[in-house]
């Protein structure tokens, strides 16, 4: 009975990793950035959420709409400020300023609210299912249907309305996208909006089930959710829904043997794996470049 | 050129004036800092005053426990002198502020040992700036006692050896896991027990180990010991592992931002068997993280607790209430109250203020009886003494139990 409450704290655990890291695979596909400020706005939407319940008393749900709301609006601020104008520059340029700008995020939140950490109030009322000798709890469950409703939704928008036709477009190639009379810009501003929003419902999800929260919780989530993300294909959608659920299970399964102080080694053990032996994921086409 | 050469002169102006301005500072700070009511300037304690220099964390980071010892040091002070003082002669605490730092702790300890020539320190109330302060109390003969630094290796060196002038008033981390282990299967008759310690930490790997030692001991047996690391928010994985062991009693050394997380999990995936820990807990921040329900049924040990119906502590309580504009004493207040009458005790017994008279006095200190706990010196220079157990009732903490080591 064991495994299956292992597997049960993994998919939890996994959902959370899979929303952040929808985030990464997102903006990867649109325009080749490894977006390491994700993290932060993950820590952002969840402290919006937190002041949302504790200070302003909204319920869970208004609190995730705002938190949603915010890291949108904020996702897209990140971008045009400090991307935007490399979209031309090289890749690692790129990549340093998402260092830099997700170092900024965290010590600005640190300065004004200090480095302590916050506990989430409890605003759903917590009861465990016992299914079979198996302890569920309904924030578990509500975790889960939250994460797959948004994942759902995704998938509804990138297939089925004109930005996400638009965002497929300029995923496979900006230019000629362009040419197509497809505003690229807008369509990139779209995309970090989508991801962020996703990054805030994972904070507000995260403070919901982890009651702990603090300036500097976004960082180990937002490397685990990168892994997540490269394990499936990265720049692939439904990659880093089923990168993240695997990630949780196999966190929770290498601490269900006993080796709990390796959980984090085994996270990173998975992407030298990958690196070496599948380098474009699970669900990664090995596609050659064309000369 | 010569606009530059005019800044130069403006620049090494502007240094000279700041450093002056510094040691002008560091003046203020020393006098206006040292109370009582000493007027004598100088002269050692040949007067009709005794010197006593307290070492202690008035700012920084930890400026909350150097502050706290601060306080209670001053009432006992007060209390002694209004009483006549030691042998007709009244303490002066000299109070000098290491600013939560090892090397400005060094530095205080220099500057009370040599030109404050006080008899004998008040420790800072940290374990790490206390070790900073013992090459210093060892070589200038004048002994140390710390309220509330716990780490062994104050008192013993590493080869054993012990510091023939450092002491202290608190238990150190190790005991706190034996008065675990003896309350889980003496109070509680626990037999089957899980541990689940933060690897990451010196004081909850020594404190499991210790409780594992006792409670094997006793006749009890550890079915599951699991480990975590400090930082870390998903517990349920370890905690699965213990609930399938099926303990009876898990015991949970470590401090209270990750503590809190893992009794609400534990609460949330129904382990209701009895949890405990050590001082570690102590701070409002668990009861906010892990709620006062799943707090129920969890004890801690810790020095002292202001609700123990002992008639000593509920003098002391108010007392200390009194002078201090009702604010009730925490465990840091009791320590340092206890700190100044274990030195004038010793003092006392001496007959002299000479550093090595106090110094064996201090050593041969038995059944003295304090608010933190009646207590006798073993070989190590380490304070046996009886250590207190609370229960979180709806997050309160509430006084349950005395155990003995």
């Amino acid at each position: 009975m064991e495994w299956i409450q292992q597997l049960v704290n993994g998919i939890s655990l996994g959902s959370i990793y899979a929303l952040i890291a929808l985030g990464y695979t997102m903006v990867y596909g649109i325009i080749k950035l490894i977006n390491f400020a994700h993290g932060d706005v993950f820590m952002i939407g969840s402290f919006i959420g937190f002041y949302a319940i504790a200070k302003w008393e909204l319920g869970f749900f208004p609190a995730l709409l705002l938190a949603m709301v915010v890291c949108a609006i904020f996702g897209v601020l990140i971008e045009r400020i400090a991307y935007k104008r490399l979209r031309n520059a090289t890749r690692i340029a790129a990549l340093i300023t998402a260092i830099g700008v997700s170092l900024l995020i965290e010590y600005t939140t640190i300065y004004f609210r200090g480095a302590q950490p916050a506990a989430y109030p409890e605003v759903i009322t917590n009861k465990s299912f016992d299914v079979f000798g198996v302890q569920i709890s309904s924030t578990s469950i509500l975790i889960l249907s939250v994460a797959i409703v948004l994942m759902i939704l995704l998938q509804f928008i990138v297939h089925k309305t004109k930005i996400g036709k638009a965002m497929r477009a300029v995923s496979h190639d900006a230019d000629a996208a362009r040419l197509m009379g497809i505003n690229v810009d807008n369509t990139i501003s779209a995309t970090f909006a989508i991801g962020s929003a996703l990054a805030g419902a994972a904070g507000v999800i995260f403070g919901v089930y982890y009651t702990k929260i603090d300036p500097l919780m976004g960082v180990i989530p937002g490397v685990k959710a990168f892994i997540a993300a490269v394990l499936g294909g990265i720049g692939i959608i439904p990659g880093a829904m089923v990168g993240g659920m695997l990630l949780g299970v196999v966190e929770s399964l290498v601490s269900a043997l006993g080796f709990s102080l390796w959980r984090d080694a085994a996270a990173f053990v998975i992407l030298i794996l990958i690196l070496i032996f599948r380098p474009s994921g699970i669900f990664g086409k090995n596609a050659r470049e064309k000369v | 050129m010569r606009e530059n050469k005019k800044l130069k002169k403006f620049g090494s102006l502007l240094v000279a004036s700041s450093l002056l301005a510094g040691v002008l500072a560091g003046c203020g700070g020393g006098d206006s800092s040292s109370s009582g009511g000493g007027s004598s300037s100088g002269g050692g304690s040949d007067g009709d005053t005794i010197k006593i220099g307290a070492n202690l964390e008035l700012s920084g980071n930890v400026a909350s426990y150097g502050s706290s010892i601060g306080v209670g040091a001053d009432l006992a002070v007060k209390e002694i002198n209004d009483k006549g003082g030691i042998d007709g002669k009244k303490i002066e605490l000299v109070k000098v502020d290491n600013k939560s730092e090892n090397s400005e702790a060094t530095a205080a300890a220099l500057k009370l040992a040599t030109q404050d020539k006080v008899v004998a320190m008040l420790a800072p109330a940290t374990s790490g700036n206390t070790v900073a302060t013992v090459q210093i109390a060892n070589s200038n003969k004048i002994p140390i006692v710390t309220g509330s630094g716990t780490a062994p290796n104050i008192t013993v060196n590493d080869d054993d050896s012990v510091n023939e002038y450092a002491f202290r008033t608190c238990f150190i981390d190790p005991f706190q896991g034996i008065v675990a282990a003896n309350f889980a299967s003496g109070e509680l008759k626990a037999k089957n027990v899980a541990i689940f310690a933060d690897n990451a930490s010196d004081y909850a790997k020594g404190l499991a180990k210790s409780f594992k030692d006792t409670i094997t001991k006793n006749g009890g047996k550890v079915v599951k010991e699991e480990a975590y690391v400090a930082k870390d928010t998903d517990f349920r994985t370890q905690l699965t592992n213990i609930k399938a062991a099926k303990p009876d009693f898990i015991f949970i050394p470590g401090y209270y931002e990750e503590v809190g997380l893992i009794v609400k999990q534990a609460r949330e995936m129904g382990i209701d068997v009895p949890l405990m820990g050590a001082d570690g807990w102590d701070s409002p921040t668990l009861v906010e993280l892990a709620g006062a329900k799943a707090l129920n049924n969890t004890y801690i040990t810790n020095h002292y607790s202001a609700e123990d119906p002992d008639q000593k502590i509920q003098d002391f309580v108010k007392a200390f209430k009194a002078a201090n504009s009702d604010k009730a004493p925490d465990a840091f207040n009791a320590l340092g109250y206890d700190t100044i009458y274990y030195i004038a005790d010793a003092i006392k017994r001496a007959g002299s203020t000479d550093g090595e008279a106090i110094k064996t006095a201090l050593a041969d200190t038995k059944d003295l009886s304090l608010v933190t706990g009646t207590f006798s010196v073993d070989e190590n220079h380490n304070p046996i003494k009886t250590a207190t157990v609370l229960e979180f009732k709806d997050g309160k903490q509430v006084f349950n139990s005395k155990v003995n080591p």
